[in-house]
Parts: structure tokens; sequence; C-alpha cells
């Protein structure tokens, strides 16, 4: 379960940068994560729940912004959706995507008191 | 905060032990309790509509796997400078990760010099296998953890301290899921699916798959007694990543190792270590 490891590092970021905007307390956190990154949401959003106590974000929330995976067709080369990692072209249906967008696990922003 | 439970106590569940030692080289006893009271209760007791006057945004955009990104990109310079070849071998438990060390390291003990580092849940005992070949080992224990990281690498390398101009052998934790987000500082993933699983795990375990070099198919001296057809497993991974090179092979009986050693020796002059 590498979510918990995600988890801390997700806190660590989000307190290391609350502390520097001489926060108090972590309301929210907003990530970014690929729908292709190999990471389950749900796994996030209970590590979390149980990760934040005696954190900044104790009473804080985590917020999941799923980034859609996309792709170059090898084949034809447009770029389209890649709904996973080993989807078809949706433009010729023959190749297969060279994934550019969708691996992404980001911590985008932060609100806090 | 430990990242093993979630719990409060540090994170330093992790061992690190060579064989024949009683106890880890950082001895931890996570003696922590996990059987907390369940006092608190899930209802929200905070609540969502106090007034946030107070509150602003603040921007990061920072990647959460950047620490480990760093101490990787650390690991492979160290490496790079050293000339040391460094592979993350990954695969399901039971595939022969251990059993294709051993064959290695005896049939290349006059030409390749190998170092390894065992990553397990628990136990020395892999790490006695590869001790009893003669190579040098150092074995991990992540404790509940189900992946090692860049940061275990580089203090398993302060402890190993492989030699210059060698190949250092890294068996991650038996997990074709989660070992594949995390980034050691390899030359190379070398993932490893024996004929005994099913042909179709590059389609149900694609991350792996796609963030591999190469794939060794072991076990295939019982491709008569299995259902596994080779070249649908081949078809099924290079759908997900047609870069990836195959090597069929056995590792008890021997069978197809040449190619698999051959492979070696070119990653090892690509890396700048010494050839045979």
């Amino acid at each position: 379960m590498h979510e918990m490891s995600l988890v801390i590092s997700i806190l660590d970021i989000a307190e290391a940068q609350a502390r520097e905007a001489n926060a108090q307390a972590i309301n929210r956190v907003n990530i970014e994560v690929g729908a292709l990154a190999g990471v389950e949401n749900e796994a996030l959003q209970f590590c979390f729940a149980a990760a934040r106590r005696d954190t900044m974000a104790a009473a804080g929330e985590l917020v999941i912004e799923v980034i859609a995976g996309r792709g170059t067709c090898r084949h034809c080369g447009q770029d389209g959706p890649a709904s996973e990692l080993m989807a078809l072209c949706v433009a010729c249906d023959e190749g297969t995507l060279e994934i550019f967008q969708g691996r992404e696990l980001r911590v985008s922003s932060l609100n806090v008191d | 905060m430990c990242d093993t439970c979630g719990c409060s106590q540090p994170a330093e569940a992790v061992t690190f032990r060579r064989p024949g030692t009683e106890t880890p080289a950082h001895s931890h006893d996570h003696a922590h309790p996990h059987d907390h009271d369940h006092g608190h209760d899930h209802q929200h007791e905070h609540h969502h509509d106090h007034d946030h006057s107070q509150s602003r945004e603040v921007k990061v955009a920072q990647d959460i796997l950047q620490q480990n990104d760093l101490l990787a990109a650390h690991n492979r310079g160290w490496f790079a400078g050293r000339g040391i070849l460094a592979l993350n071998l990954v695969s399901s438990p039971g595939s022969g990760k251990t059993s294709v060390l051993e064959r290695t390291i005896s049939d290349l003990r006059e030409t390749v010099p190998l170092s390894v580092i065992e990553g397990d849940q628990q136990t020395l005992r892999d790490a006695d296998r590869i001790a009893a070949t003669g190579a040098p080992v150092l074995q991990v224990n992540t404790g509940k953890g189900c992946h090692l990281d860049a940061a275990m690498i580089q203090r398993a390398c302060d402890e190993l301290k492989p030699v210059p101009d060698t190949v250092l052998m890294i068996e991650n934790v038996g997990n074709l899921v989660c070992p594949a987000l995390f980034d050691l500082g390899e030359a190379a993933k070398v993932v490893i699916i024996s004929v005994t699983e099913g042909d179709d795990k590059p389609l149900k375990y694609p991350t792996m798959f796609a963030a591999a070099d190469l794939c060794l198919i072991n076990k295939i001296d019982l491709l008569p007694h299995v259902n596994f057809d080779v070249d649908a497993c081949e078809a099924a991974a290079r759908q997900v990543n047609p870069k990836l090179e195959f090597v069929r092979l056995a590792a008890t009986t021997g069978e197809g190792m040449d190619r698999w050693y051959q492979w070696l020796r070119d990653r090892r002059a690509a890396s700048g270590g010494e050839t045979d």
C-alpha cells in the first residue's frame, strides 16, 4: 500500500509550505493525481484521514483533482485520450499510445489559516 | 509519522542487516501499540462551515515524489561516478528472483562481480541464500512496507559499500504494484515473470511493465506442464511498453541464461563498467 507513503510525502510538503507562509493550520490540500499514475484515490483519502492527526492538517481535507490520461498514437501520430496504459488510439484504432499526460502526482495548492 | 501504519511514531521500522549478524545494523523495536482504542468518533467533529475569513490559498506545485526522486538522482550519480551498474529487480513473490540471482552470481563469478541488496518485509532468508554464493549482500527488511525507496538504497549502500566497476542487483520486495512508483536510482528495471503465473499479468499490472526495461520470463522448463502462452505474454507486455526487451530462461536448468548475461554485459559496457 504505497498510498500511505505518498500521503506522508503530501503532508510533509504541505506542512513545509504552510510554515513558510506563516500559516497556523491547513484547511485543505489540493493535489493532482493522474488517472494512469497507479494510485488509488480512495486509499489516498483513507490514509490521509489517518495520517493528518497531529499535523497542521489535523482538521484539513484532501481534495483530489484527477488528470485524465492522454497520449500520442504510435501508429498514426494523433493525440487522444488514454483511459488506461494500453489504450488504443481512438482515431485509428490500431496504435497504442505514448502517454504524455496522466501520470501526475503533485501538490498543487493549499488553503491555510 | 510512521509510513508503515500511519501512526504517529517515527518511521524506523526498516532494518538493514548482513547475514550472520544477530541484530539489525539499525535496530528499532517498533514498540508502539497498533491496537488504538478507537475512542475517537468518525462523525467529523470539525465543522466545515467555520469562518474562513483568515484563510488564504498557497500555491505549491510540487511533485509528491520529489523527495524520493531527488534521492534517486543522488544515488544514480553515486553509481555513475563509481561505474556501478545498478539494476532494480521487480516481480510478484515467487517468480524466482533470488534463484535467477544465485545462478547469475555463480555463472559470472569470474567475469562480472556482483553485490546484492535484498528487499523483503521480514527475514534474512534471501540474504542467506545470496551469502552462500559468496557475493556481498545486505538485507533490507521493510517491516510492513511494500517497496524499497531511494533513501533505503542510499543507506544500504552506506552499509554494503559496493565496489566500483561492479554490478549491484537490488531485489525489490515481491510486489508488482508499489515498487513501480519509486525510483531507486537504478540504471534499469528488470521485471521477472514466471510461466507458473498467468500470461495476462502484463495487462493486469501495466504500470510495472510500462516502467521496466527488460522482462525475464523464468521457469520456461515448466512450459510443457502449464497453460502459459509466452508469445501472448510478450505481446501483452509490448502493448504497454513497445521498448520492452525479453529473455526467456530457466534459472534451475540454465536454459536461456546466456542471453540474460549478454544483456548484462552490454548494459555494463554502456554504463562505463569494465567488460571482460
